[in-house]
């Protein structure tokens, strides 16, 4: 054999006790749990602990199978009565009328839109951490992918509520997709409102498939444990049993018959690539269309093309800040955890906050150039009302949160501390909020001076709001109990292990084990 | 029964196939490599990651998700024209903005949308019927060593309609190839 390809250098690391061996590794200034390398010649390992196939399958069905942690019940409980609340004022939308919110004449989209187009945002981490990372060969997406996934997921379906109970009569919402219908007319196919039916429908069902068949192998690893696990009946109680079937049963439908058989692997890893490179353009698209509701209007501030690149961008932002403000937490609480998720992947995720941060702040001040440049007075004023009318205390936040508070991981320290970077991502969450609403409120200045006013939500507006929140933090919840939380399969085939080329047995033996 | 060409064991009971285990994906690739040699059909490797460079090792053809795939995009967007050019420009004609009855620029977004969403179909059930799943029974999922695929193991399995499939040889030929663990799979 020829020279050592670089997981292979890792791999001989790792056996002689190198890099990021051990449970919870040395703690270590310099590169915190040995992943944090800058030298670029040395590939920093992507699982710690030296972990074999066995130890893997282990830790994360532990997280499905093992006692309901204490933390996870008063979560939920709290989770779903916000859900709850919200809820219900869906309902009293739904039976009042849109007057229970705070529009207004020429502010007709308010809080709705602003979260309807915050919910997708968030949305997009998880597919381009699937489909993109993915094609870009970035091995330590496999530890975060499906739990971004699920993240996607569960702000997608926020997300579509908004649209949804926006439209005043909630029972004519069937009018958004092309059925027949009485009065033998179809949906504009010629306007953005109609797009986004098709892209963020089209996204939520290509991501949902998605995630779900990279869970098939995991859920076949859950069913066999649980499968096995029967197998001592006797000397389980008749509850442990009835949960063991029901496990068994449940994990045994949704793997559909998984049985880890190569020619299957074949089609599965052929159909895989190929979901992620159709993911890729549609994760670009999704928030372009989005855009497109605003920019295909001829309205002053919105009006622009340079909407679609710095939605997206902001999007992936507002994503990654998500995922961590999810991620940081379960890391803390599940034992063996941090072993996956390393400290170099929320390192890389902390510099793609920064990148795309930087993109968004780019675009707020070319917005701006152009506003000026395009010598229009109408633009111009609209974007000086943004920063400087009755709104200027949400666009310097947005300007704080989103360009200026990400700017801190320039630092090591910042980018490697979890609770710092937990709050920064809560401030990135707020800042790309308000974003949103910026944008929104510059209808409260429209072309006719008389109809000025200011825009405020009501409190049925702000309920509904803090209720998406619990819808998704609920969802979220049920999906780490219940599912497999982190790629099984996947982490395992980046193990040095996996490598088909390593005869274990030779005597430069790189066992894991 | 009488019939039946299918083996059976000491007992009476229908002979599907035998698998055995090996040690390392290093040992299943080299393992494979000799079945695909002795001229095995119908057999499978059983990993819980999906080996690279095993395609090659069991001499497998190209996955056919690829056309597929390429088919259902075509589908989709063709639909997605038909559907928007039949319904703006020919069903119902409605000028709206000054845009043109069939405005392809403006059909564009739907059109990339429903290819991206036909393909994907054709990606995953397409994976699922190459496959057969869903599939609820499985000969091999009542064996015990069988369930720690799903973990940590690598299995090879030659089924009994195999051609060359002969108990005897066969369990000499997987201890050849650094088998151990071999056992006969009951329907």
């Amino acid at each position: 054999m020829s020279a050592l390809n670089p997981d292979q250098q890792v791999a001989e690391q790792l056996a002689q006790g190198g890099i990021g061996v051990g449970r919870d590794a040395q703690y270590d200034p310099e590169t915190i749990d040995g992943t944090i390398v800058d030298d670029p010649s040395i590939r920093a390992p992507l699982v710690l602990g030296g972990r074999d196939f066995h130890s893997v399958t282990e830790t994360i069905c532990s997280w499905n199978e093992d006692r309901t942690p204490k933390w996870w019940l008063p979560a939920f409980g709290a989770s779903a009565t916000v859900a709850g609340i919200g809820t219900l004022m869906i309902l009293y939308l739904i039976i009042t009328g849109v007057g229970v919110w705070g529009l207004n004449n020429p502010v007709s989209w308010g809080w709705a839109i602003v979260n309807f187009v915050w919910w997708v945002g968030i949305g997009h981490a998880g597919t381009l951490i699937s489909a993109i990372l993915c094609i870009f060969k970035q091995k330590w997406r496999t530890s975060i992918n499906r739990f971004a996934e699920a993240m996607t997921i569960f702000a997608v379906i926020c997300a579509g509520t908004f649209p949804g109970i926006h439209v005043g009569r909630v029972w004519f919402a069937w009018f958004l997709f092309p059925v027949p219908n009485y009065n033998a007319i179809w949906p504009n196919f010629r306007s953005p409102l109609l797009w986004d039916v098709f892209a963020v429908g089209t996204y939520f069902t290509v991501s949902l498939l998605f995630w779900y068949m990279g869970m098939i192998p995991d859920l076949a690893t859950l069913r066999d444990r649980a499968m096995k696990r029967l197998d001592a009946r006797a000397a389980l109680g008749p509850i442990e049993i009835a949960i063991g079937k029901i496990a068994a049963f449940g994990y045994g439908v949704m793997a559909m018959g998984w049985r880890f058989s190569f020619r299957g692997w074949q089609n599965y890893e052929k159909a895989y690539i190929l979901l992620a490179g159709i993911a890729t353009p549609l994760v670009l698209s999704v928030h372009s269309v989005v855009s497109f509701d605003f920019a295909v209007s001829i309205l002053p501030g919105w009006h622009t093309t340079i909407f679609p690149p710095y939605f997206v961008a902001g999007a992936i932002f507002s994503g990654f800040a998500m995922v961590l403000t999810l991620l940081l937490p379960a890391r803390a609480l599940y034992p063996g955890m941090k072993d996956f998720v390393t400290a170099r992947t929320i390192e890389n995720m902390c510099k793609i906050i920064t990148v795309t941060g930087s993109m968004v702040g780019f675009a707020y001040t070319m917005e701006f150039f152009i506003a000026w440049y395009s010598a229009s007075p109408y633009e111009q004023q609209a974007f000086i009302i943004r920063a400087f009318g009755p709104y200027w205390w949400a666009y310097f936040t947005m300007f704080f949160c989103n360009v200026i508070s990400p700017q801190v991981f320039w630092f090591k320290w910042a980018r490697t501390t979890p609770w710092f970077i937990f709050v920064i991502t809560i401030f990135v969450n707020i800042g790309m909020w308000f974003e949103r609403f910026v944008i929104v409120s510059t209808l409260s200045a429209d072309f006719l001076p008389s109809s000025w006013g200011y825009y405020a939500p009501t409190i049925v507006d702000i309920l509904t709001f803090v209720g998406s929140l619990g819808i998704f933090m609920t969802l979220f919840l049920l999906f780490m109990r219940f599912l497999p939380m982190l790629a099984i399969s996947e982490v395992k085939n980046v193990l040095p292990q996996a490598d088909p080329h390593v005869d274990p047995d030779a005597p430069h033996a790189t066992e894991g084990h | 029964m009488a019939a039946s060409k299918k083996p059976t064991n000491e007992s009476g009971e229908a002979i599907w196939g035998m698998m055995g285990e090996f040690k390392s994906p290093y040992h299943i690739t080299k393992a494979a490599e000799m079945f695909r040699d002795a001229g095995y059909k119908k057999w499978d490797v059983y990993t819980p990651i999906p080996i690279h460079g095993m395609d090659e090792a069991m001499g497998l053809k190209t996955s056919k998700i690829g056309p597929i795939v390429g088919i259902m995009a075509i589908v989709g967007v063709v639909s997605a024209l038909a559907l928007q050019g039949w319904t703006s420009a020919v069903d119902y004609r409605m000028v709206v903005a000054g845009k043109p009855y069939f405005a392809w620029e403006q059909f564009t977004p739907v059109t990339f949308e429903l290819g991206v969403l036909f393909s994907a179909f054709g990606a995953i059930f397409g994976m699922l019927a190459l496959n057969k799943l869903p599939m609820w029974y499985h000969p091999l999922m009542k064996k015990d060593r069988f369930l720690r695929v799903s973990d940590d193991r690598f299995v090879i399995a030659v089924e009994a309609t195999d051609a060359k499939f002969n108990a005897e040889q066969l369990r000499a030929f997987f201890e050849k190839a650094g088998g151990s663990n071999i056992e006969m799979v009951e329907e």
